[in-house]
C-alpha cells in the first residue's frame, strides 16, 4: 500500500508534530516500509487465530478498591515545566485567533 | 468575551412543536464513589489540596502500569444490568487520544467498540404517559483533571493567558451511559430528558455506586438534539450541549436548543453540527467547537490493560443482588396504596418520603394517613429545620403509633400534630408527651355534653338556625366547644352531641 505525503501530514497534525514538506515526502515511503513489514503478519494470521492486544494472555487482572498513599505533590510537580500554586502551569489552551 | 445575554433568534416552543419532531440523544457521565481511582490507589476524595492525590499512574508517567479497580467494574455491570443491558462476556479498554491538558497522558482510557454493557432500555412515566429511552451502551472510563484559567478577566478559557492544572480528579472512575436516538417524545422532549436524568440519579444512588451530587459534577449530561420537519424520516443535524449539570438545566438547555434550531431551520438556514456551551446564569447556549470534521481520536486497544471477561456466575450474582429500583418501587407502592398520580407527585417532591411512608405503613399505619403526616406536618418541620425528612427527629414507627392513637379516638388530628411536633423537638416518645402535657382527647361524655350545652346557650342565634335545619351552621358551635375543651375533643363526637341536643 502506498502512504502519501498527505496521509503523513494528517498523522502529523493528529500527533501535533510539525513537519516540512520535504520531511513529509521523505517519511511517506519509510512508513510504507514499516507497514509492509507489519503486513507480513497476515501471512500467518487467520480467522482461527484471535487478534491480541496484550502480550500476556490473561483476563480480569483487577485490584481491590483500596487506597494507597499518593506521591508527594512536590515530587509529582518536579517534572513540570512550570508550577504555580501547586498546580501544573500550561500554556494558553485556546488560541484566541480561532475564538469567535 | 461573551456577555450574559443571547443573540440567537428563537422560535416559539409551541410553534416548533407544530412544525418539527424532536430527536434526542443523551450522554451521561456518572462519577463512581469508589475509594480509590480507576487504575491506581490514589484517593478519589473531593476537595483535597491540588495534586495531592496523584502518582505516576494517574499522571501517565512513562513506565507506570494501570490496574483496573474491581469495584468500578462491578459498578459498571450493576449499572448495565439496571438499565436492562446485556453484559459483554469479554471486552477491552481503549485509548482515546486527544491533546488537552486536563488529561496528562494525552489519551483517556475508555472503551470503544467493546463496551461492557449494551442494548438496554429505560421506561419513564410522566403523568401517566410512558416514554421509552433506548440505551445504546454503558462503558467504563476515567475522569479528567480540573483546570483554572488565568489571566483573562472572566476566568474563562477564552482570553486567558495560561491555565493551571490539578490532577486529583484525573483517573477517577466514570461510567458513561449513552442513549440511542430517542424518538416519540412529542412536545415533552426536554421533560423526558429531565426525567431520565432523575431516573439515573435515583438509580445510581439506590445501587450505592455514586453519590450523584450534580452540583459536584458526579452526574454530567451532554445533551444532543435535532429537529425533523413533521412527516420527514430524515434525521436533522444535531447540536451537542456539553456539561449540563442540573436537572433543571437539562430541561432548559434542550428547550433553548429546540427553539434556536427551529428559528434557524424556519429561516431556511442549516443547523451547524457543533458543540454548544450552556450558560447557567443567562440560560442560553453559545457556540463552542465546530464538529464539521469528524474527530479522529485514533482509538486503539489499551496495551497496558488486559481484557475484562466477567464470568456468567459473577454477572448473575450481581444481578441477584440488585436492589429494587426507585422507579419500580414507586410504581409498585402506588398500586398497593391506591394513590393517584398527583398524590405520588407530592411524595416524589419530598426526598426520602417514599421510604418513610413505606416504613410507616409497615409499622401498621394506613397509607393515606402515613402519607398525610410525612408530606404535610413532618415535611414542614424538616423544611423549617433545614434537614432532610429522614432526619426530622421522628421515626416511621412513632408516626404509626400516633396514627394508632388517632384511629382509637384518643387523639384528633390537631393533637396528633402537636404530639409529632413535640417528638420532633426531642421531647420524647409520643405516649410520654401525651401523658405529660395532657394532650389526650377528653372522652368524659358528661364534660363534653356540658360544654356543648354551654356553647348552645352562649350562641342562641346559631342554635336557632340549626334547629331550623341549617345543619352546616353547627361548625360555629363545634368551634366554640373545641375552644372550651382546649382542642382536646373529638370533633365528630362534638358534632353528634350538638345535633342531638338541638333536635
Amino acid at each position: 500500500m502506498a502512504v502519501s505525503p498527505q496521509d503523513v501530514s494528517r498523522l502529523a497534525d493528529l500527533a501535533r508534530i510539525e513537519l516540512t514538506d520535504q520531511e513529509l515526502a521523505e517519511l511517506a515511503p519509510q512508513i510504507d516500509v514499516i507497514l509492509d513489514a507489519v503486513a507480513s503478519v497476515s501471512e500467518v494470521a487467520d480467522l482461527d487465530i484471535a487478534p491480541i492486544s496484550h502480550a500476556v494472555q490473561q483476563t480480569n487482572v483487577m485490584r481491590e478498591d483500596i487506597c494507597t498513599p499518593s506521591f508527594a505533590p512536590e515530587a509529582m510537580l518536579a517534572g513540570a515545566p512550570a508550577v504555580v500554586e501547586q498546580r501544573f502551569r500550561v500554556p494558553r489552551i485556546i488560541d484566541d485567533s480561532n475564538a469567535q | 468575551m461573551s456577555s450574559e445575554y443571547s443573540t440567537d433568534e428563537l422560535m416559539d416552543y409551541d410553534e416548533v412543536m407544530r412544525r418539527f419532531d424532536v430527536v434526542l440523544g443523551l450522554e451521561v457521565h456518572v462519577e463512581l464513589n469508589t475509594r480509590s481511582k480507576m487504575w491506581c490507589g490514589c484517593s478519589t476524595e473531593f476537595g483535597a489540596e491540588p495534586n495531592t492525590h496523584t502518582c505516576p499512574v494517574c499522571l501517565g508517567l512513562p513506565g507506570s502500569l494501570p490496574v483496573v479497580n474491581k469495584k468500578a467494574v462491578e459498578a459498571a455491570i450493576r449499572i448495565g444490568l439496571s438499565l436492562g443491558c446485556s453484559i459483554a462476556p469479554w471486552c477491552r479498554f481503549a485509548r482515546k487520544q486527544y491533546f488537552y491538558p486536563d488529561m496528562p497522558k494525552n489519551y483517556q482510557v475508555s472503551q470503544y467498540d467493546e463496551p461492557i454493557a449494551f442494548d438496554g432500555e429505560v421506561t419513564l412515566e410522566l403523568d401517566g404517559e410512558r416514554y421509552v429511552v433506548p440505551i445504546e451502551r454503558a462503558h467504563m472510563e476515567e475522569d479528567a483533571g480540573k483546570s483554572v484559567h488565568m489571566g483573562g478577566s472572566t476566568g474563562r478559557i477564552q482570553g486567558s493567558d495560561y491555565s493551571l492544572m490539578d490532577y486529583n480528579r484525573a483517573g477517577v472512575p466514570l461510567i458513561e451511559i449513552v442513549t440511542k436516538p430517542i424518538f416519540g417524545t412529542g412536545t415533552r422532549g426536554p421533560e423526558v430528558a429531565r426525567a431520565y436524568m432523575a431516573f439515573l440519579r435515583d438509580m445510581v444512588r439506590a445501587l450505592g455506586v455514586s453519590e450523584a451530587r450534580m452540583e459536584q459534577g458526579n452526574l454530567r449530561c451532554d445533551a444532543n438534539v435535532s429537529l425533523m420537519p413533521k412527516g420527514s424520516t430524515q434525521l436533522g443535524t444535531r447540536s451537542e450541549t456539553k456539561n449540563v449539570n442540573s436537572l433543571r438545566s437539562v430541561e432548559a438547555a434542550l428547550r433553548y436548543e429546540i427553539c434556536r434550531q427551529g428559528a434557524v431551520l424556519a429561516a431556511g438556514g442549516r443547523v451547524k453540527q457543533e458543540t454548544r456551551m450552556w450558560n447557567e446564569t443567562g440560560e442560553f447556549t453559545t457556540s463552542g467547537r465546530s464538529k464539521e470534521q469528524a474527530e479522529d481520536y485514533r482509538y486503539l486497544p489499551e496495551p497496558d490493560l488486559v481484557p475484562v471477561a466477567p464470568s456468567r456466575e459473577w454477572v448473575e450474582e450481581l444481578r441477584a443482588s440488585l436492589p429494587e429500583l426507585p422507579a419500580a418501587k414507586a410504581a409498585r407502592l402506588r398500586k398497593e396504596w391506591g394513590f393517584s398520580e398527583l398524590e405520588m407527585r407530592d411524595i416524589h417532591g419530598s426526598e426520602g418520603a417514599l421510604d418513610l411512608i413505606e416504613a410507616t405503613v409497615a409499622a401498621g399505619a394506613d397509607p393515606a394517613s402515613a402519607r398525610k403526616w410525612w408530606i404535610t406536618e413532618l415535611a414542614r418541620q424538616a423544611n423549617e429545620a433545614g434537614v432532610p425528612l429522614a432526619e426530622v427527629g421522628v421515626s416511621a414507627e412513632q408516626v404509626a403509633r400516633v396514627q394508632r392513637l388517632v384511629d382509637a379516638g384518643s387523639l384528633n388530628d390537631r393533637l396528633a400534630r402537636t404530639v409529632l411536633a413535640a417528638v420532633a423537638a426531642g421531647q420524647g416518645e409520643p405516649e410520654v408527651i401525651i401523658e405529660r402535657r395532657g394532650l389526650a382527647i377528653v372522652s368524659d361524655e358528661g364534660a363534653l355534653a356540658a360544654a356543648v350545652a354551654a356553647a348552645i346557650e352562649a350562641n342562641p342565634g346559631v342554635a336557632e338556625k340549626i334547629r331550623g335545619g341549617k345543619v352546616q351552621a353547627a361548625g360555629a358551635l363545634i368551634g366554640a366547644v373545641m375552644k372550651q375543651m382546649h382542642g382536646k375533643a373529638d370533633a365528630a363526637r362534638v358534632r353528634e352531641l350538638v345535633l342531638e341536643q338541638l333536635s
